[in-house]
């Protein structure tokens, strides 16, 4: 009888089982691939740490081929470049979400989304590309500057590579406002306009924190679109002219140096040095993106 | 000053944000079709570079894309798909499962040229692939795993509880109501997702610099471990490093990256639209 039972299952028990372990370990993959970057960035990069003195190494002037690998520049290249992108990018994406979300009809919205989904889509060496080609002439023009090829410049391009992100993010938080607050800021006699600017986006303020950090995380790590516009010099941008002069960020430096270094030597360990701080650095402003998502979904939301 | 009068201007200072924010997406799009169009001929498609990339075609790059997209699929899907099932169906609200997310909100935000740092040390030093499509391939795996997992668990998730009880009712075990009703249902939506992580992966540049991508290479890959051109990176190459490049060739292979990843969004979305609207729960 038992025998019987067996063939009329479609599959015997210990196959069911193999296949249920399996998935339990693909579920914890994304752990294992989490801690495998870190470990072999670690790898590699590490050796930097004592090849290079500390003094060199947190010094302004990254200049390879003298062993002068002061990162100090390439940091504060990366913070200039985010900042500037994130200041032109929050505006017009916050203003779209609500615009979206709170305003338009139906018809804006259909146009509004796949036009915002297909910018998300458009590869970044495209747009590095365009901003070499068409964007970079522009501000020379307008602005005086020798190339074209400055932080503003990759800002612009960054701040649209990262509305995508910002809007969507932006958008969700609005949506998780009750409907009950817009109806108790109309039925108070303010109109829409004063509803959503004192009631519904001070409720959705977490959400849009969260946006703005996932928006910058994307820009501080974006790679191609920032090396092809912003001209890669490596100086310390501290005057207040540095926003329409050449910069050159981290990403860049490793995207465009990893080539030409022999694997094993200083400047090969001093790039994956730059991987490091990159990825604790994402991995910070993904934390802090997470941990309000987290409380969100703990407190049961807004709902 | 009129309340109602400032709302109005409000509103239309919202509307012109949006303008800001759409009228330079058409524009990048319209000036590349417009003037990628004049580039693009039947020789451009199939015909291998010639005069330093100055003339011929972008054939190699075109299949490189098309053979690294493919060898991202055969890498990402069953890993992705598995672990979008353990999260939606066998994972309690643990620390272990938090982390899990954690996990992948991290992996999601990676930036690009990192994994490509990864890829180099792990796969093509490490294991010894070397710079090869499978050093490639599967660096932008990994790179496009959060990307799968997450549309996959919420296509998952979307199946009502019911379709569950019922098929353990009939006496079916987990396994057999995930395998036999639940996956079946959730297919369009994984779908959906893995063309989205696929357009990702066939896009990026900085992970395949390092790990697969080759200058030039007038001829097609021979194996998994040999190098390939690709398009993205070609586009790099012909944009940054060649004096002198006609800018129709540039154009013509910015156009047909962007029809690539477009055309594969396109089909994306109306496998989304077309289940939503046929689906019966």
């Amino acid at each position: 009888m038992a025998k019987n039972d067996v063939s009329t299952a479609p599959q015997p028990r210990w196959i069911e089982f193999a296949i249920e372990a399996l998935i339990r370990v693909l579920g914890f993959s994304s752990i294992g691939f989490v801690v495998l970057i870190f470990l072999f960035l670690l790898r590699e990069g590490i050796p930097v740490f004592f090849e290079v003195l500390p003094g060199n190494l947190v010094g302004t002037r990254w200049y390879p081929t003298f062993d002068l690998f002061g990162m100090l520049p390439l940091l504060l290249g990366s913070i200039l470049v985010t900042v500037a992108a994130i200041a032109i990018a929050l505006p017009l994406g916050l203003a779209t979400a609500v615009l979206v979300r709170e305003v338009a009809p139906n018809w804006a919205r259909e146009i509004l989304k796949p036009m915002i989904e297909v910018l998300a889509g458009i590869p970044s060496v495209v747009l590095g590309f365009f901003g070499m080609t068409l964007v970079a002439p522009l501000i020379r023009e307008t602005l005086g500057a020798p190339t074209g090829l400055t932080a503003f410049t990759g800002a612009l391009i960054l701040a649209y590579m990262s509305l995508p992100t910002i809007i969507s993010v932006a958008e969700d938080a609005l949506d998780a406002v009750p409907k009950s607050y817009r109806d108790a800021g109309l039925a108070m006699g303010a109109t829409q306009w004063q509803t959503i600017w004192r009631v519904v986006v001070p409720a959705g303020r977490s959400g849009i924190v969260t946006a703005v950090m996932l928006g910058m995380g994307r820009a501080i790590g974006e790679t191609m679109a920032v090396m092809m516009v912003t001209g890669n010099a490596a100086r310390m941008p501290l005057s207040l002219d540095s926003l329409f002069r050449p910069v050159r960020t981290m990403t860049a430096t490793v995207a465009a140096e990893m080539g030409e270094v022999a694997q094993g030597s200083v400047h090969y360990h001093a790039l994956f040095g730059i991987g490091i701080i990159l990825f604790v650095l994402t991995f910070a402003i993904n934390l802090v993106a997470a941990s309000t998502i987290f409380q969100k979904r703990r407190r049961g939301g807004l709902r | 000053m009129n309340r109602s009068l400032v709302q109005r201007l409000g509103f239309a200072l919202l509307g012109l944000a949006a303008l800001i924010v759409v009228v330079p997406i058409l524009f990048v799009i319209l000036t590349i079709i417009v003037r990628g169009a004049q580039a693009i001929d039947w020789e451009f498609l199939v015909a291998m570079p010639r005069d330093g990339m100055k003339a011929g075609g972008i054939f190699p790059a075109i299949v490189g894309t098309v053979l690294l997209t493919l060898g991202t699929a055969i890498a990402a899907i069953p890993v992705g798909v598995g672990g979008a099932i353990y999260l939606a169906e066998y994972a309690r609200d643990t620390w272990l499962t938090r982390a899990i997310r954690l996990a992948i909100i991290n992996l999601a935000g990676i930036p690009s040229v990192v994994y490509g740092l990864f890829g180099l040390g792990l796969f093509v030093l490490f294991l010894q692939f070397g710079t090869s499509i499978l050093a490639g391939s599967l660096t932008l795996a990994i790179m496009t795993l959060p990307i799968i997992i997450s549309a996959a668990e919420e296509a998952l998730r979307a199946v009502p509880t019911e379709f569950r009880t019922v098929s353990a009712s009939l006496g079916g075990t987990r396994w057999q109501g995930i395998r036999y009703i639940v996956l079946p249902q959730a297919l369009p939506g994984i779908i959906t997702g893995v063309i989205l992580g696929m357009l990702r992966a066939a896009g990026e540049t900085a992970p395949i610099l390092f790990t697969v991508a080759a200058f030039f290479l007038p001829r097609l890959p021979q194996s998994a471990f040999d190098q390939t051109m690709a398009l993205p990176y070609h586009l790099y190459v012909i944009s940054t490093q060649v004096p002198g490049m006609p800018a129709e060739i540039q154009y013509g292979t910015a156009l047909v990256l962007l029809a690539l990843i477009l055309s594969m969004s396109t089909v994306a979305s109306v496998i989304r639209s077309y289940y939503r609207r046929r689906r019966q729960w």
